[in-house]
């Protein structure tokens, strides 16, 4: 990618990330530098001159322009995240940091008692998080696998299709759908397994189509290098395209998991909060970091309001620990250049 | 080792494409057969029949037969698995396993195909590797990343990795149009050591190169885009690029093409 000449600060910097957007969907990053690095060096020269100010009236208005756009967009989009973060970690912060929040759940707290833990609710979050994946990432890995290496016609369609329309459907139809088919239905107590069937519908389409698109990525070549050797179909997916995209898969799990471990609606439907530690899925009540916010949000106390902060903030750090491991193991794939 | 290919009255789709059209030719084990001709005209196809990798594209089927040493390579009860394992194939590209280390790229044919005992695979990885004369150059990084090596160094890597699984024949589909000349030369060379022992086709768009490295040159031709290929004609090397048979083949080889 040093293929241009001297760097000259932004339009160069910028022209590269074109280049590197455009190259993503192409190929493995190293073929990518390879096959681009010719074409890109002239294409990045033009801007270099333009840069020490050998441009024509109407194309630098644009560049003006343009920049401007970018930049206000890219200012407009940053301010509410970190206003966010800010109210989060500034009101969260003084619960989170006392011992008690990380052991202790809420038992004996009330809209007028302040302090108190999270654990209860944590755990629950975690719980249903890990039965979730356990769940959904065999189910989204391979319908993935099915869709990119076997279907084929109106079957994988069909498929994709539906794949697509689970990708739109809201939370709360979700929880409805499991309320309407655990409960009504079948009959069944409101617990929180049936939660955790509605997160794990939540969940499919996210693993399926990041999943999709990290095996798309992988070159055909190594397929047909394995089938040249004699290898089986089956052996080649598990042994050579499954490890390639494997740091690719490992981040769309964790995307997807983030996105249901802050989903609310289904829980509210089919997992009433509870003050209390309980960590059995099948058992009436169960607490999760969301419908504790929740809970506490319909209270107008200070106390209450303090631990609806700092559930939040545990919500965000959990998340971002898995986020971190996420790469941690992401970076231990077995690709290397 | 090393066997006979027999090709008769081959047909090869795309769909409902016909990419090539009515090739036959013999191609004699432990030589070196060069498919040479403008692009489009089917070489790679015809080459890719030869394993059946040409059915792994959706839709590619295949008319007629192709025979190694007399069995039908694409009779119903013959498993394309198993075609493959006996004969291996090199790609245009050098495409190494990027999650293996050199000695496991090597060892992947065996490896994946059930071997592992480690003393096989060892001594296999070995002699594989010297066998495309590349050994010297690796053996003390053999747990390195085989994608870490040279664009030729990886093609050798890739020929060592088709060699250890033991073929009858070696396919190589323009082995050398990623590759600078020098790793070209030693591609070469090599051509020349290993034919005493696999039927080796290769694919080449450089005529100088189907010169200096085949026995036999088959040259393939298309009337006009859209319709199908064919083989004009297979001979000596010596003859094809002397005195061809055909005047297209005499045009193509000076460069009065068109």
């Amino acid at each position: 990618m040093s293929a241009s000449t001297p760097k000259q600060g932004r339009p160069d910097a910028a022209a590269e990330d074109v280049r590197t957007l455009e190259a993503t969907p192409s190929c493995s990053a190293t073929r990518v530098v390879e096959r681009d690095a010719e074409p890109a060096g002239p294409a990045g020269n033009p801007r270099n001159e333009g840069a020490s100010g050998h441009k024509s009236g109407g194309r630098a208005a644009a560049d003006v322009a343009a920049r401007i756009i970018m930049w206000g967009a890219f200012v407009l989009a940053v301010i509410p995240l970190v206003w966010i973060l800010w109210s989060v970690v500034s009101n969260g912060l003084e619960l989170v940091g006392s011992p008690r929040w990380w052991s202790d759940d809420a038992a004996g707290t009330s809209a007028r008692r302040p302090g108190g833990g999270a654990l209860h609710a944590i755990v629950g979050t975690l719980e249903m998080a890990a039965v979730t994946a356990l769940i959904a990432v065999p189910i989204g890995v391979l319908t993935a696998v099915y869709l990119v290496e076997y279907g084929r016609g109106r079957l994988a369609r069909l498929v994709s299709f539906m794949v697509d329309i689970l990708t739109g459907v809201p939370s709360i139809v979700a929880g409805l759908f499991i309320y309407a088919f655990w409960v009504t239905t079948l009959g069944g107590q409101r617990i929180p397994f049936a939660a955790t069937l509605s997160l794990v519908l939540l969940m499919i389409p996210v693993v399926v189509r990041s999943t999709e698109e990290m095996l798309k990525l992988v070159p055909n070549e190594l397929r047909e290098a394995s089938f040249a050797l004699g290898v089986p179909k089956w052996k080649t997916i598990v042994q050579v395209v499954l490890p390639t995209a494997f740091s690719g898969i490992v981040t769309g799990i964790l995307l997807g998991l983030a996105r249901v471990m802050g989903e609310t609606a289904p829980l509210i439907i089919l997992a009433p909060y509870t003050k209390y530690l309980q960590g059995d899925l099948f058992a009436n009540l169960m607490a999760t970091l969301p419908t504790m916010i929740n809970d506490n949000r319909t209270e107008v106390t200070q106390a209450a309001i303090d631990r609806a902060w700092a559930a939040s903030l545990t919500l965000i750090l959990i998340i971002l620990a898995f986020n971190l491991v996420g790469r941690l193991i992401a970076r231990t794939s077995k690709v290397k250049a | 080792m090393a066997k006979r290919i027999d090709v008769q009255d081959l047909d090869i789709y795309y769909g409902k494409f016909k990419a090539v059209e009515g090739v036959s030719m013999r191609i004699e084990p432990r030589s070196v057969t060069a498919f040479i001709g403008p692009s489009g005209c089917g070489k790679s196809t015809v080459l890719r029949t030869l394993n059946r990798m040409h059915e792994v594209i959706p839709g590619a089927s295949v008319d007629g037969q192709v025979l190694l040493d007399d069995k039908d390579l694409y009779a119903k009860d013959m498993d394309p698995v198993a075609v493959r394992r006996t004969i291996g194939m090199v790609f245009q590209r050098p495409n190494p396993f990027p999650t293996m280390s050199i000695f496991d790229n090597v060892a992947a044919g065996l490896r994946l195909n059930g071997v592992k005992n480690r003393k096989v695979l060892s001594e296999t990885v070995e002699r594989s590797l010297k066998g495309a004369n590349l050994w010297n150059e690796v053996k003390d990084r053999l747990d390195k990343p085989g994608a870490g090596l040279s664009g030729g160094q990886q093609q050798r890597l890739c020929i060592a990795r088709a060699i250890a699984v033991s073929p009858e024949v070696l396919l190589m589909d323009e082995p050398c149009s990623a590759l600078d000349p020098i790793s070209t030369l030693a591609i070469e060379d090599l051509i020349h050591e290993i034919k005493e022992k696999y039927t080796i086709v290769i694919v080449t768009h450089n005529m100088q190169q189907a010169a200096r490295v085949s026995d036999r040159t088959a040259f393939f031709n298309l009337a006009a885009t859209g319709k199908p290929g064919k083989l004009i004609e297979i001979d000596d090397t010596q003859k094809m690029f002397n005195r061809p048979s055909e005047k297209a083949t005499e045009d193509y080889i000076s460069g009065r093409f068109g």
